[in-house]
């Protein structure tokens, strides 16, 4: 492999909504040298590729930043970091306006007021948010992208970063990265868990397939703290396009109902994880399917009222998940005709929406000096969605330019170059070894990854639940495949990355055991649901933090933070 | 759930693979000198059709597999300024166009 040195004042690893946007507010307020890496191409990568129609985190009319915190709070049944809520949630609208000056379009009242949906939510044409996001990347001149470029390590030395090691899957080349600060933002973990549709549409998922964890892999491997793990998101979405379902629920008004047409969300609650619940309590108790009743539509109302609504849900979801729209059109029954049965996706590892993530203080610098985590990589800030990373990736930014000094220049201990030709070794020895066990090849020991955490770790086949003793097995096993992961070879730089991959989910997979683990209660169902430990036990209103040290997860429970700033201690 | 790259049509403009967010479109030199996209791995597919609203050829179809309840339609992006022509030919050869001004927002 060709071995390339590039040298940065900022790096961004993963140019998606958090990375893009701190690089528009790294340009914006200095001269800094910027460079973001990212493992395809910033113009539709991470999240938002489809688009996204509406912004979840905004704060409307009447409303207040304290009102959306309290909101997460009781969600996550008190499990949050308050002075990560508030900063972000203090950020919410400047980040919309400006990505609406930009070019976003958002939907207004015939007195130019955004219009509501719900408490928090507003309507938005946002099928071409990430290219106005990368347009804006590409204006900003002191900006560079490496596109095609997968990271995989940190350099961290004395618990201070200075650089990260890294392929491009499309020239044989590595690249070692020096930078004096690094801002990491590559999203969740997708992949983990037996998908939904585990065949040919095995990637139909709702999370992206191509967000693998590999940010939370990079950190635990290098002694950062991280949090919440076991906090996992389980989305309710349509079933077998597993398309959103808030579009309908909040925009149609459509209520959940089970086969039987009973209203069941009243009896179980309305939090996020209570509405996955009641859905799969429903299934269990033989009163599945369940649906979004979207036949409300056409009760009571004219042709034309049905025909309007009818056609605005077809393109409503043209703009986020087209898979749903055709799904209608090729049924050949409108949404007014037809109720939208609805399933649990399998578990996601992801702090946009739950908190697990990165141990961060409050200007989102993770307990490595010099390293911040931005967007859904980042924990302790759930529900933060599409608007909460842009604010992290902000924040993370404007905390960098406020600190800057003027420092040494670029370069690498003996011990860190040594550390990076051993990184980039072992991908020649991966590309060019001789296969050692034959038999394997990664997608079966993705496959077997994922049928391990469904069976033992709580996936859709055993409705979410799980004990001690099947999280024990289920590590046991993961330590199996991360030995055969080891002699994996690839025969090309494609197939490097996909080994990469796997060996991220791996270790991000029994993280996820550790933490599960050490939560001995159930705080949320669904989303923890320990069946040796069915109820909330006080004991555990603390974060359950995690820090990898030779070859083991050190757990540390700490107490909930309510205060608006947060340092990291020694 | 996937694409199908109509070869016929493609002229190799390789506006595919760099919007592809999981990488997985190349260009591929044919024996006659021409580059035709190709999908390299059909099952990861994510289904967010950035390639096919990118094609300025409609030469790439989405469809739903049979796994999810795919009949054989698909689905084609025309791009004319800001309308989105979205074209669904079905299964039982009738055709549905949807247009989207980029400039509307979600009535939802």
């Amino acid at each position: 492999m060709e071995r390339r040195t590039v040298n940065t004042d900022v790096l961004i690893v993963g140019g998606g909504t958090a990375g893009c946007y701190a690089a528009i507010t790294l340009s914006n307020n200095s001269d800094l040298k910027i460079l973001i890496a990212e493992k395809a191409n910033i113009k539709r990568s991470g999240c938002l590729a489809a688009g996204i129609n509406a912004i979840n985190a905004y704060i409307v009319k009447g409303r207040t930043p304290q009102d959306y915190v309290d909101y997460a709070e009781k969600d996550a049944n008190g499990i949050v970091r308050h002075d990560l809520l508030l900063s972000a949630a203090e950020n919410f609208n400047e980040v919309t306006h400006h990505v609406e000056k930009l070019g976003l379009v958002i939907l207004k009242d015939e007195n130019g007021d955004y219009v509501a949906r719900g408490n928090r939510n507003i309507k938005i044409n946002g099928e071409n948010f990430k290219p106005i996001l990368a347009k804006a990347v590409k204006n900003s001149k002191n900006v560079e992208v490496l596109n095609n470029v997968n990271i995989t390590d940190l350099l961290v030395e004395n618990n201070q970063v200075y650089g990260a090691v890294g392929f491009s899957i499309k020239e044989n080349t590595a690249y070692t990265i020096t930078a004096k600060k690094i801002i990491i933002a590559t999203g969740g973990a997708a992949g983990i868990y037996k998908p939904n549709n585990p065949g040919f549409s095995r990637h139909k998922m709702w999370y992206s397939p191509f967000n693998t964890g590999a940010g939370y892999a990079m950190g635990i491997k290098a002694g950062a703290e991280m949090t919440s793990f076991e906090m996992r998101f389980v989305a309710l979405r349509c079933k077998d396009t597993i398309a959103p379902t808030g579009t309908i629920a909040q925009g149609a008004g459509a209520k959940q109902i089970n086969s039987k047409g009973f209203v069941y969300e009243d009896k179980y609650g309305i939090t996020t994880s209570e509405r996955v619940y009641g859905t799969v309590r429903e299934n269990q108790l033989g009163n599945g399917p369940c649906y979004l009743k979207t036949s409300a539509i056409g009760e009571g109302n004219s042709q034309e009222f049905i025909a309007q609504k009818d056609e605005a849900l077809l393109k409503a979801y043209l703009n986020m998940a087209p898979s749903q729209t055709l799904k209608w059109i090729e049924s050949g029954k409108n949404p007014s005709a037809q109720d939208v049965e609805i399933e649990g996706t399998e578990p996601y590892v992801v702090g946009g929406h739950t908190a697990s993530g990165y141990w961060v203080n409050t200007r989102r610098e993770t307990t490595i000096k010099g390293l911040y985590a931005a967007g859904d990589v980042a924990g302790g800030c759930p529900q933060k969605y599409v608007t909460g990373a842009l604010a992290e990736g902000k924040i993370a930014a404007l905390d960098i330019v406020e600190k800057w000094t003027v420092q040494d220049d670029y370069g690498l201990t003996a011990d860190l170059q040594d550390k990076s030709e051993k990184i980039v070794k072992n991908y020649e020895i991966a590309l060019a070894g001789k296969p050692v066990n034959q038999q394997f090849d990664v997608e079966q020991l993705e496959e077997a990854m994922q049928k391990v955490m469904d069976s033992y770790a709580g996936g859709i086949t055993v409705n979410y639940q799980f004990n001690e003793k099947q999280l024990a097995l289920a590590d046991e096993k993961l330590l199996q495949l991360q030995q055969l992961a080891i002699n994996l070879r690839a025969k090309d730089l494609h197939e490097l990355m996909f080994i990469y991959e796997l060996k991220e989910r791996l270790l991000v997979a029994r993280a996820l055991i550790a933490h599960l683990l050490s939560r001995k209660e159930t705080r949320w169902h669904t989303f923890n649901e320990n069946l040796d430990y069915p109820e909330t036990d006080e004991k555990y209103f603390k974060y359950v933090n995690s820090i990898y040290e030779h070859g083991n997860f050190h757990i540390v429970l700490r107490d909930i933070v309510k205060e608006a700033a947060y340092e990291h201690q020694n | 759930m996937s694409i199908r790259i109509n070869q016929e049509k493609c002229i190799g403009c390789g506006r595919c693979e760099g919007v592809c967010p999981g990488t997985l479109i190349c260009l591929e030199k044919k024996s006659d000198g021409t580059k035709k996209a190709k999908m390299l791995y059909l099952r990861d597919c994510w289904g967010c059709v950035s390639c096919v609203k990118e094609c300025p050829r409609q030469a790439i179809e989405f469809f739903l597999g049979a796994d999810i309840g795919g009949r054989g339609s698909t689905m084609t992006v025309t791009n004319e300024k800001d309308i989105l022509h979205w074209n669904i030919n079905k299964f039982d050869g009738t055709k549905t166009v949807i247009d989207v001004n980029r400039k509307n927002a979600n009535k939802y």
